[in-house]
């Protein structure tokens, strides 16, 4: 039962994505496009060069941290759908550092990565708190704790970071991320070193739930509260550093787009979708630090590479944001595709 | 003062009338224990129905091109939310993912086809909006009459209406009984012969509805044409007035006549002079702030309904 439990976490995802492009071909047959040529153009726009590949690395590095950040959350058996408004406290806390602190790189670089790690934690303590100490759901708290950054955050761009200018200066460059040598190999692309944080973020994870106590006690509180409360766990405290953790995470990506891609931010008129992109991708990668980089990779091409669909085959890019969503509905529905799967067995024997 | 309020009491029905359908749309889904996070995406496909439909038949249906496309865009929303329907009740997916998912889908489709069908990333201004009118006779009572019925959207009392005819039918119906008993404890509505998932996939296709509803009269009202930031959160808007109004249809509808009132504070809060020095953004932030203050129990506790946002899964405990 174990091993067939582990075939389908496998199994599950990659039908998942099979289906969901296979979707996407038979929408663009509709819709009177060549299947061929889009999906050609989409690998071209996320491999085709040394630029694009940059440019797909630079896209996946937010993805991975927000799908990390989702996914230690769920293994606390939470939802952060919060991530959203913790990338953009995040991000916001880092450019701030940037711009106001005058240091050498060596201490200025880790300050602004801190701030953004201390917003984002912020941003989810409040929800863990009020689901620990209060029982509110935390969907609907962190829902509301997005909006709440996004019109927070675009009122301090215009009124303290600027003079109601709807963009900041550019950070002092002892805080950026930037590499001449990542953009020298990669012709200018905006690669940062960000990728290499991202990943170092995604192996703290997986030693943390896998190798800490805290870890187990953050999984046995996911599994069963009360079970966790009886063998003598402190069920608050686990929810609470659960969702801070998850935050931090939420935040950092924040930091990748503030000090590595753009170096500024902006008023943002809607969300980013970066944490709404990350429960796709904690969702896909099965909330496993490995998985996740193997979705945040898959999801990181297909967003860049849709970039190059309407040029190259007229496809407008939205069809990836369908294709995503479907891949979303597959993975949920996985119940209805284990059934399918068992049945396909049993008449094979 | 009465200048005051002959200026905001239109605007705030201006702007709440979309959230109130809405809402009630989600107060359907969730009393029959089916969390909606959905609410956004499917006011983007009432909103992308709405102005397709009113661009595409304006000739043909003069004046009441939007009535239509309301209806049009209510039928569409209804068989769209037929996706959760079958993911949430069905396949017993995460609720709340199938929720995330009908988001970025409707988003996706809407933007997909606007490009495809006007070759860019929004449609047109269409020319067959809702308007202004003044209600006969009502109008000219004195006082009330231009606060409450001169410069009116007539959709802002069809949405008053709805959430009363919601309350009659969640209420004083067997249905509505039903409804309710399958989302406080599918197990024993089971053994008592009501069809869970029956009434679980109805209370699904009308929040589909009146979220089409929504999305359209927000779109033929307030924006008049439909790209990628048509519906920024008023989705979401409308699901914390489903929890401020404590899942009740007539509490969602003062929590949506609430939000709607500080969104118009927002845009109409600088003529008042006591509201002059208030920064924008803490009526930007407000209903929001609030909202988690009800959660919390700060505001009188709101408790969910007891099987909200648990699958029915048949003979299981």
């Amino acid at each position: 039962m174990t091993k067939s439990n582990k075939l389908f976490t496998i199994l599950i995802p990659i039908i998942s994505v099979l289906l969901g492009l296979i979707a996407g071909a038979i929408i663009m047959l509709i819709s009177g496009y060549n299947p061929i040529l889009g999906y050609t153009a989409l690998w071209n726009g996320a491999f085709g060069d040394a630029f694009t590949m940059g440019e797909t690395v630079r896209r996946i590095t937010p993805l991975l941290l927000t799908g990390l950040a989702v996914a230690f959350a769920f293994r606390t058996g939470l939802f952060n759908i919060g991530a959203e408004g913790q990338v953009i406290v995040g991000w916001l806390a880092a450019v701030w550092v940037g711009l106001a602190i005058d240091a050498p790189m060596i201490i200025h670089l880790p300050l602004a990565i801190l701030a953004s790690l201390a917003a984002g934690a912020l941003w989810g303590f409040i929800p863990g708190l009020l689901k620990a100490k209060l029982g509110v759901h935390e969907v609907i708290v962190t829902i509301m704790m997005n909006y709440i950054a996004l019109y927070s955050v675009n009122e301090i761009i215009r009124n303290v970071l600027t003079e109601q200018e709807t963009t900041t200066d550019a950070i002092s460059p002892s805080a950026s991320l930037a590499s001449e040598w990542l953009q020298g190999l990669t012709y200018f692309s905006r690669m940062h070193y960000g990728i290499l944080i991202a990943l170092f973020a995604a192996v703290t994870m997986w030693f943390i739930i896998q190798r800490t106590t805290i870890g187990y006690e953050l999984k046995a509180v996911g599994f069963n509260q009360h079970a966790s409360k009886y063998a003598g766990m402190n069920v608050s405290k686990n929810i609470i550093l659960s969702m801070v953790i998850s935050g931090a995470f939420a935040g950092l990506a924040g930091a990748m787009e503030g000090l590595g891609t753009y170096g500024t931010i902006s008023i943002m008129s809607g969300f980013t979708n970066l944490g709404f992109d990350g429960i796709a991708v904690a969702l896909l990668g099965a909330n496993n630090a490995f998985g996740v980089i193997l979705a945040a990779i898959l999801f990181g091409v297909l967003k860049e590479g849709a970039g190059q669909m309407p040029t190259g085959a007229g496809v407008p890019t939205e069809l990836v944001d369908i294709i995503i969503a479907l891949i979303i509905f597959f993975v949920a529905s996985s119940y209805i595709i284990r059934w399918i799967l068992l049945r396909f067995k049993k008449e094979g024997k | 003062m009465i200048d005051i309020l002959q200026s905001l009491i239109p605007t705030v029905l201006f702007f709440s009338a979309p959230l109130i359908f809405t809402a009630l749309g989600g107060v359907f889904s969730e009393r029959s224990g089916v969390v909606n996070i959905g609410l956004e995406g499917l006011m983007v496909m009432g909103a992308f129905v709405g102005i397709v439909f009113n661009l595409t038949f304006a000739d043909v249906f003069g004046s009441w091109t939007p009535w239509i496309s309301i209806l049009v865009a209510s039928v569409i929303g209804a068989i769209f939310s037929i996706i959760h329907a079958v993911a949430s009740v069905s396949f017993n997916a995460n609720q709340v993912v199938s929720g995330v998912a009908i988001n970025m889908l409707a988003l996706g489709i809407g933007v997909y086809l606007t490009k495809q069908w006007y070759d860019k990333g929004q449609t047109d201004m269409v020319t067959e909006p809702f308007f202004r009118t003044d209600i006969p006779l009502l109008s000219e009572i004195p006082l009330i009459g231009p606060m409450f019925f001169q410069g009116i959207y007539t959709t802002s009392y069809v949405a008053i209406l709805f959430a009363f005819i919601a309350w009659y039918v969640l209420y004083k119906t067997p249905f509505g009984l039903r409804l309710r008993a399958v989302g406080e404890h599918p197990m024993a509505a089971d053994t008592n012969g009501i069809n869970v998932y029956k009434m679980r996939y109805i209370a699904v296709i009308l929040s589909g509805a009146l979220g089409g509803l929504g999305g359209s009269v927000f779109a033929l009202t307030i924006v008049s044409n439909f790209s990628h930031s048509t519906i920024v959160g008023q989705g979401f808007m409308a699901l914390a007035a489903v929890i401020f109004g404590k899942w009740h249809p007539l509490g969602a509808m003062g929590a949506a006549l609430f939000f709607g009132f500080a969104q118009s504070l927002s845009v109409i809060g600088g003529n008042i002079p006591l509201l002059e020095s208030v920064p924008q953004v803490f009526l930007l932030i407000a209903p929001y702030v609030l909202t988690i203050l009800a959660l919390a129990g700060f505001i009188g506790r709101a408790d969910a309904p007891r099987a909200n946002g648990e699958p029915y899964i048949k003979g299981s405990r």
